[in-house]
Formats: structure tokens, sequence, C-alpha cells
């Protein structure tokens, strides 16, 4: 029969139709669309979603405002535990669901009484759900081997408070600018995916 | 056209750098004054609050640890003053933030003495820029109710 004479074919037109359909859905994510704009906060949609974590109640009303001026989302938090409660890592398991959650970048302070942020920082990058979302450190103390030790355990990058808004520019630049290269990335694959089975495709003479 | 705007908006400037001439403020007001927009004409207003509840409270659990010259918690005092700097510094409060960083010498050498000092100087340096920062607020106020708008004032 027709089917199972060209199942090789069908295959390979499926596969062509199922990259066609990621590449269009890659392409049309808002977040995507937006990608070579310029970053400022004028024109660009919110593009992070910023989970801050610090005991002083002045430092989050900055950090939040900080933040949001610089087109971020943000949750604020007052201690590492309940951090760890939001991203549902306290083994309760409360949160709302992955894709709603969705932080994009972690900023926490260092210095807060109970759990550190060092110690978040630890229990982030050894969770398998969460490891790869960048943690900045923030600390009043210029002190290089705490500096250290945090870039030893993975975190992005260290602010010292006060946080200026040129600092969330910087990470905001870069953290885009990494997904930018990411997403490029993903693209060529699929480009280079698609191509191969163009030429399959071809050489059977469709 | 308006004077009384012009006249207002120049107390208001005029104020404003004396604030920072004479130590009370230092960059990081300007830091915030720039977070504030036509949208959120409270934003300094409601920190700089935060930040003297936080102060009243502070000084006053470090006072009750300092109390008792046999029994003083070094430990709670120092984290009091580690808090009162880091806000201090948040908000500009160069003064504030000056005297936390004696008090910790103070608190590092458990010197009770000392840190009493300290204590009230903290406590004199707060209140003292609690009533500028009032002024300074009233004359926004008086601004923005003669129909005229707060100027970007350049710190330097």
């Amino acid at each position: 029969t027709f089917l199972t004479n060209h199942k090789h074919i069908i295959s390979l037109l499926s596969s062509l139709v199922y990259i066609s359909l990621i590449d269009m859905a890659e392409v049309m994510r808002p977040e995507k669309l937006d990608m070579s704009n310029d970053t400022s906060s004028l024109g660009s949609p919110e593009l992070l979603h910023v989970l801050a974590v610090d005991d002083s109640i002045v430092d989050r009303k900055f950090i939040e405002r900080l933040l949001r001026v610089s087109s971020c989302k943000v949750t604020v938090v007052d201690s590492a535990t309940r951090a760890l409660q939001y991203l549902g890592l306290d083994g309760n398991h409360s949160f709302v669901g992955f894709e709603d959650l969705k932080i994009n970048l972690i900023m926490t302070d260092y210095s807060m009484p109970g759990m550190t942020g060092y110690e978040l920082l630890k229990k982030i990058k050894e969770s398998s759900a969460f490891r790869e979302i960048p943690v900045v450190i923030m600390s009043s103390e210029n002190i290089l081997p705490r500096i250290d030790r945090c870039l030893e355990e993975g975190a992005e990058d260290f602010l010292l408070k006060p946080v200026k808004l040129a600092d969330v520019k910087r990470l905001r630049d870069s953290l885009l600018k990494a997904d930018e290269i990411a997403f490029k990335n993903i693209m060529h694959k699929r480009e280079l995916q698609a191509n191969d089975i163009y030429s399959q495709l071809k050489r059977a003479k469709i | 056209m308006n004077t009384v705007v012009a006249k207002l908006q120049r107390q208001f400037q005029d104020y404003l750098v004396s604030l920072y001439q004479q130590g009370f403020l230092d960059n990081q007001f300007t830091e915030l004054r720039k977070l504030q927009d036509e949208g959120t004409p409270d934003f300094v207003a409601e920190v700089v609050s935060l930040f003297f509840d936080d102060c009243s409270k502070l000084i006053n659990s470090m006072s009750r640890s300092l109390e008792r010259p046999e029994n003083v918690d070094f430990k709670q005092v120092d984290s009091g003053v580690h808090q009162l700097k880091g806000s201090s510094s948040s908000v500009g409060a160069r003064r504030v933030k000056n005297v936390c960083i004696s008090f910790k010498e103070c608190c590092d050498v458990q010197n009770r003495e000392g840190c009493l000092r300290c204590l009230q100087q903290v406590d004199y340096e707060y209140k003292m820029l609690k009533t500028k920062l009032q002024d300074l607020f009233n004359l926004e106020q008086q601004i923005v109710q003669a129909g005229g708008a707060i100027p970007q004032v350049n710190i330097n």
C-alpha cells in the first residue's frame, strides 16, 4: 500500500513539519521577538522574573523598585527559607507549577539570620530543577575570600551594596545576551536538522 | 511665569544641596531619587520612613542589650549595628552610617561606654535627619500643590 511503501518518506515529512512548528513556536515567543531591540526600560516588555531575598525591609523596598524600574518582574522574600519555600525546595512541594514560576534570576543578600545567602546558593546549585538559574550575591562587605567562595560555589556575580541601577542593567544585559546566544544555537541546530531532512527527501526524489 | 513655583523650586534645590554639603546625605540618596517618578511620587519618602522605623527599633533593642554593665550581649549589639549600617548606607544617610562605623569598633573591643556614646549619637543623627528630610518633603509638597514639578538636582 501507499502508506507502507512510503513509510520512510512520511516519517521524514512529519519530522520536517514538526521541526518547522518548533521553529515557529520559538520565533513567536514574545520575549524572543524583542531580543534584538535595545534593552532600555522604555520599549521592552518584562523579560526577567527576579526572586530577591533580603532580611532588611529597607533593602527589600529598594531592590524591588530598582528591579521594577529595570523592567523586571519581581518577587521579594525576607529570608532564604522563604525563598526555598517559594521555589518548592523545602520538601513541602507547595509551589504552583514550574511554568508559572519561571524565575530567571535570584538575587540574595549574603548576611541573613538563619540561612545565609551562601547556604541558599549551595542549596540552589544542588537542585536539579533550579541549578541553571543564575544566583547573584549582594553584600555590604567587600571581603575577598567571601567573594571567591561564592563565585566558586557557582554564583553568577557578587554585587557590593548598595546596589546601583547600573549594576542591574549590566546584569540584565549579560543575562539576555547569554539567552540570545543560547537561542541562536537552538535555531541553528534546527536549521541543520531541517536541511538534513530536506536532503534526504531530495535523494528519495519527492 | 509662575514665580511662586520658581521660588519654591529654588528653595528646594538650595536646601537639598545644603544637606549634601553638610554631610547629612551622600550619593546613594541621589540614586534613590532617580528611582522616583510621577507614577511613584512617594517612593523616597516611603523608603526613608521605613529606615527611620528601623532605626528606632534597632536603637531600642541595642539599648536594652547595653543596659546592664555586667551582662552586655555584644553579639546582639553588633548585629544591630550591622543592620543599621546597612540600611543607612542604602538610603544615603551618611552621618548615621559614619557613626555606625565607630559603633562597630567599640563593639569589636567590647567597650560598653563607647557603645553607649555611639548609641546616643546615632539616635541624635537619625532624628536630626528625619527632621531635615521632613522639611524637604514639605517643600516638595508645596511645589506640587502650586502646580510645579520637582526639580532634578545635580550634586557635585
